[in-house]
């Protein structure tokens, strides 16, 4: 979904950053980044910074940007003609939009999974082969299947799904699809995950089977969620971001935001006074 | 402050409040009923009292029964989530002063043969008038949402227990004196120890309004003055 904010240039874009002394090392580090589509202003001034092995949630009502910044971390909005992108973004410290970085080198080191299960139309199997084939990550078969069982693994569908990889993923029901499309995403061995919206397509039992995995990834990945489930934010992720008409209003520990949030904008929209 | 899109959670918020300053009224009649009974040794008024706590355990479930309610339905953040939880917090610190006044009233049936009490009854009005105050000062800062009178209440409280302290010295006088006073000083003791549990649970509120409006609980220890646990009796000396 593509949360292309129309806000006319507001006041301050200042950000309320409560800081955490536990925080991991940071992974991905944004620093002034401004988007545009054509002339419309989509994101003002948005400097975060996301640590490694985490969760970062980001929420705001429809518009606020929050997808259209997630979609900066790996690139996804180049393929938006009208899109542009100011500022800087950095990956390990590298800016990833260095003219010199290769975008499809940088998309497998930040992988994706959408709202909507979006399983290639191919076996279970292929599926999942199909990035590490690509990346040259693997050689022979034997490598591969060992791929293909170990990302079914992390993302808990290899019990459901080890006597039939040869079935077409889109058999799978929504759950598992968006089970598949995430062991999709961490069969590349990926730093970071995306997520946008991931379980709101899904019901609630696939929803917390989802969140489980979050749970359990977060051991070895930079996960970023973007969500409009606050409950869903409070559960899974360590830090949450508030985004409101294209500003970064306020990022901290989870905890912190969903009981006792510093910005009047945060508290509103949490407690579900506007939105 | 702003209003939720969805009305009903206001209402139901405020339906809350409202309960809860009904019941806090409730508290405050049993608590003073009780020590006019005391006082009076007017058994009617004493045994109603006992009665009437009744009504105060039932809005405290009901209180419980809408919170819980509420946070199974609403999924509250924030100050919302702050209110419900203050609003179970605060039910159960009324209840018990209920319970504490329901006993001081049993106290009132039991010493209202004795006679000898008077004057020490006179350090317990004081006290209790005390106790009163504090209970109505922090249940108005509850409704108003006043922190400032809320810490005024939580800093008074060491009166309440220099006050039961010096009664449980006096009462302990009587005692020695003459045997036949053990009877009352024992229950006027007791009344005396409810009072000042009393005046504990309006500190209980006061720092519960405190983490309702700050979002933080309050860290700092509250100033005491209860030496009555360290006081040992004096029996006095003989010659033989």
């Amino acid at each position: 979904m593509n949360d292309a904010a129309t806000a006319e240039k507001p006041v301050s874009t200042s950000t309320i950053i409560i800081d955490d002394p536990n925080m991991n090392p940071i992974r991905v580090a944004a620093k002034n980044t401004r988007v545009f589509y054509g002339q419309k202003q989509a994101l003002f001034d948005v400097s975060i910074d996301i640590p490694e092995r985490s969760v970062t949630a980001f929420i705001g009502p429809s518009g606020c940007g929050k997808s259209t910044f997630l979609r900066c971390i790996n690139r996804m909005n180049d393929t938006i003609d009208s899109c542009r992108v100011e500022g800087e973004i950095t990956l390990d410290g590298r800016d990833i939009y260095d003219s010199s970085l290769d975008v499809v080198e940088l998309r497998a080191r930040v992988g994706m999974v959408f709202q909507k299960p979006n399983p290639f139309p191919k076996s279970i199997y292929e599926n999942v082969s199909y990035g590490p084939k690509i990346h040259g990550l693997a050689r022979g078969k034997a490598e591969i299947d060992a791929i293909v069982e170990s990302s079914l693994r992390k993302a808990g569908l290899w019990e459901e799904v080890k006597d039939r990889l040869d079935d077409p993923g889109t058999g799978l029901s929504g759950g598992q699809q968006q089970r598949l499309c995430i062991a999709r995403a961490i069969a590349v061995s990926p730093e970071v995950i995306l997520m946008d919206e991931p379980c709101s397509a899904l019901d609630p039992i696939a929803t917390a089977k989802v969140e489980e995995l979050i749970d359990e990834l977060k051991e070895n990945y930079c996960i970023i969620i973007v969500t409009h489930s606050m409950q869903q934010a409070a559960r899974v992720s360590q830090r949450t971001a508030f985004f409101h008409l294209g500003i970064l209003v306020e990022v901290g520990p989870t905890e912190h935001i969903f009981t006792n949030p510093k910005d009047q904008r945060t508290h509103d929209y949490i407690t579900g006074r506007f939105g | 402050m702003t209003e939720h899109i969805v009305t009903s959670y206001d209402d139901e918020l405020k339906a809350l409040a409202v309960k809860l300053t009904h019941m806090g009224g409730h508290a405050e009649k049993l608590l003073n009923d009780s020590i006019v009974a005391l006082q009076t040794h007017d058994q009617d008024l004493a045994v109603r009292t006992i009665e009437a706590d009744e009504i105060v355990d039932r809005l405290e479930e009901e209180v419980e029964e809408q919170a819980i309610l509420m946070i199974a339905k609403r999924q509250p953040m924030a100050v919302d989530l702050r209110e419900i939880v203050a609003a179970i917090k605060i039910s159960s610190d009324l209840e018990r002063i209920g319970d504490m006044a329901k006993n001081i009233a049993k106290r009132a049936v039991a010493v209202q043969s004795e006679t000898g009490a008077q004057k020490s009854i006179v350090g317990i009005d004081h006290m209790s008038r005390l106790a009163a105050m504090q209970l109505k000062d922090v249940l108005d800062a509850y409704s108003q949402r006043d922190l400032e009178k809320a810490m005024l209440v939580w800093n008074r409280d060491s009166e309440l227990d220099s006050m039961y302290t010096s009664i449980f010295r006096e009462l302990l006088t009587y005692m020695m004196e003459d045997p036949r006073n053990i009877t009352f000083s024992t229950h006027l003791l007791f009344a005396a120890k409810n009072i000042e549990r009393v005046g504990d649970h309006a500190t209980n509120i006061a720092e519960t309004i405190y983490y309702l409006t700050k979002g933080e609980p309050l860290r700092e220890q509250r100033p005491k003055d209860d030496a009555s646990s360290f006081t040992s009796a004096d029996f006095p000396q003989t010659d033989d």
